[in-house]
């Protein structure tokens, strides 16, 4: 039983220049448990997919009507696209499902202490009491690793350094149990040494409180470090899905193939670096067929990509892509 | 032994925090730094935040005060001694040693044109002696950076993050510099940007022969593009050494730490901090 189906996600951004499509048609699930990377450059949806969940994105955002957003509680299922009310909100916003952000700095209020912020949160979302909701929020920092849980508990955000802010942040998400954590690139701010730090922390209580994460890098390593599947999206499309070693190590889709050759490998410093040809298109020139077709080195002129959607095709057990099933590499 | 374009010896810069007038306390941003950088070397600097990697950078561009130590630039046409620096001589320093920013959003303006940008450093520093001259210079740079020579009337929004670094890379190269240092330029862009970028800076540096100051809290880039790595921690170097030496065997227990931590791309080697 899957802990939240996306079904046929659109977004589209109502702007002074157009309509601009953030998100086409991705359909994905999640199972308890289970971290799902959202890879992408910018511009490829990854953001806007995640904000989707928690219905975050702001007013000028379309939703498709086809679009799907189901969420399996105990309690029951959710339709959050059909969630209006603020009220009714709660429940994907902090409450089963929590988020953290790329920049802690910003994501906690400067003139409240980090305790009384914890504190609030868990009176909105439990029946705890304010006495159990401090006592519960201090066994969360210090869960996360940091020192001295009851001192930094009375601190301000700007007291803490990077790392521990975003240790803070991590306690902060966690406290309310939530089934389903949203992490929006949680370490791209931190150093590396930190970074490792925080990526074993969050595998640890995936293990012990079973949810399941939905992982947005632009990092491939990171994801290859820390996921179980993997989606790659470009421009709003799911290019290629699958576990994690699979599409790391037999990528079918010319996109990702091309984001691995570009990145700077450790084990072999003699590789050259391959860049993907052309830049990355304004979103108010949307290519036709498949989005990816102009940067593609490896088609012809005239192929079916120019004015067809390529399909996803099942490739290999679980393992999808965006190419026409004569294109499945291994087959002819 | 090479002649070494940038010498440092117990180099040294404090930055004032408060305090009274007789307990005055300091942050040693750059504590004892001695280094030679040969001339055409791409030299990358690595640490984390708050390792004084960007003030060494700074330090060797005289853009921040030195507290103590010597710092010379030597080309075999001018020499400079950065610790005593007459503002004449800064401006003749400047055509010499450059700097390409992180960000290829702010480090353009809005409202000059793409030509006008890479021109300015050429006009405030009056090396071309007229517009055709100018136009010229500003052609045959923007063409090595590899920038459309139609775009040059075009304002910087235009352009996507990739091609602005190219439009920052041709303003900083465009008074023909020998010393670049490039404090984390490729940071801003995404991956497959990312290498367009390492490419051109290496291409660039063999065809103008230049040397180069390379910063970057990346060290799987900085492996690829660096052929000497010096690694730094609280101000401090920890080691420095020729690349392949230092990924291979890291001597000490800081860079084996730093290196460890890089996430790797197998993911059948997931390690644990």
């Amino acid at each position: 039983m899957s802990l939240i189906d996306v079904e046929n996600l659109s977004v589209q951004f109502k702007t002074d220049e157009g309509l601009i499509t953030a998100v086409e048609d991705v359909s994905f699930s999640l199972a308890p448990g289970e971290v799902l990377g959202l890879v992408g450059e910018s511009g490829s949806g990854k953001s806007v997919t995640a904000k989707s969940l928690m219905k975050l994105n702001p007013p000028n955002a379309i939703y498709a009507p086809e679009s799907r957003i189901d969420l399996h509680l105990d309690s029951g299922p959710v339709d959050v696209m059909a969630l209006k009310r603020p009220r009714d909100m709660e429940i994907v916003r902090g409450g089963a499902v929590s988020m953290i952000f790329q920049e802690p700095m910003a994501s906690f209020a400067p003139a409240i202490t980090i305790g009384k912020q914890m504190v609030e949160q868990l009176l909105i979302h439990t029946d705890l009491s304010k006495k159990q909701a401090k006592d519960l929020s201090i066994e969360m920092l210090d869960r996360v690793g940091i020192l001295e849980p009851a001192a930094r508990f009375n601190q301000y955000a700007f007291e803490l350094s990077g790392g521990m802010r975003q240790r803070a942040m991590i306690a902060m998400a966690l406290s309310t149990k939530p089934k389903l954590l949203i992490a929006d690139e949680p370490t791209t701010a931190l150093d590396v040494t930190i970074q490792a730090q925080v990526l074993d922390l969050m595998k640890d209580l995936v293990a012990e409180f079973g949810m399941g994460i939905v992982f947005i890098t632009h990092d491939l390593s990171v994801v290859a470090q820390t996921a179980d599947r993997v989606a790659v999206m470009y421009l709003g499309r799911i290019m290629e899905s699958g576990p994690v070693r699979e599409v790391i190590r037999h990528p079918a889709h010319a996109y990702t193939r091309g984001l691995l050759n570009a990145l700077p490998k450790l084990d072999d410093l003699d590789a050259p670096l391959t860049p993907i040809p052309g830049d990355i298109p304004s979103p108010l020139e949307r290519p036709s067929g498949c989005v990816f077709h102009p940067r593609n080195p490896e088609l012809k002129p005239g192929s079916r990509y120019e004015t067809e959607r390529p399909p996803l095709t099942e490739v290999s057990p679980g393992h999808f892509a965006a190419i026409f099933p004569e294109d499945v590499p291994g087959q002819s | 032994m090479t002649n070494a374009l940038i010498k440092t010896e117990n180099l040294s810069v404090e930055f004032p925090l408060g305090g009274g007038l007789f307990n005055k306390r300091t942050l040693k941003a750059v504590d004892n730094v001695s280094i030679e950088i040969p001339q055409g070397a791409f030299v990358g600097v690595v640490g984390e935040s708050g390792s004084g990697k960007t003030t060494l950078g700074r330090a060797l561009l005289n853009a921040v005060p030195i507290t103590s130590g010597s710092a010379s630039y030597d080309d075999g046409e001018e020499q400079f001694d950065l610790t005593k620096m007459s503002a004449t001589d800064l401006k003749a320093y400047r055509r010499r040693a450059q700097l390409i920013f992180q960000d290829p959003y702010a480090a353009l303006s809005p409202r000059m044109t793409v030509r006008d940008i890479i021109a300015e450093p050429l006009d405030v520093m009056g090396l071309t002696a007229s517009r055709e001259e100018t136009d010229a210079r500003v052609r045959e740079i923007a063409g090595k950076c590899r920038l459309n020579l139609e775009h040059l009337r075009r304002y910087p929004h235009a352009f996507s993050g990739g091609q602005r670094q190219r439009i920052s890379i041709a303003r900083a190269l465009a008074c023909n510099p020998r010393f670049v240092v490039a404090d984390e330029c490729v940071a801003a862009l995404d991956v497959s940007i990312q290498a367009d970028i390492l490419n051109l800076l290496k291409s660039l540096q063999r065809d103008m022969g230049l040397t180069f100051m390379f910063i970057s809290h990346d060290l799987s880039v900085v492996a690829h593009t660096c052929d000497f790595v010096v690694v730094m921690y609280h101000g401090k170097i920890v080691e420095s050494a020729p690349t392949r030496e230092l990924f291979a065997a890291p001597k000490q227990d800081y860079t084996k730490r730093l290196l460890d931590a890089i996430p790797s791309l197998d993911p059948d080697h997931r390690m644990r901090a």
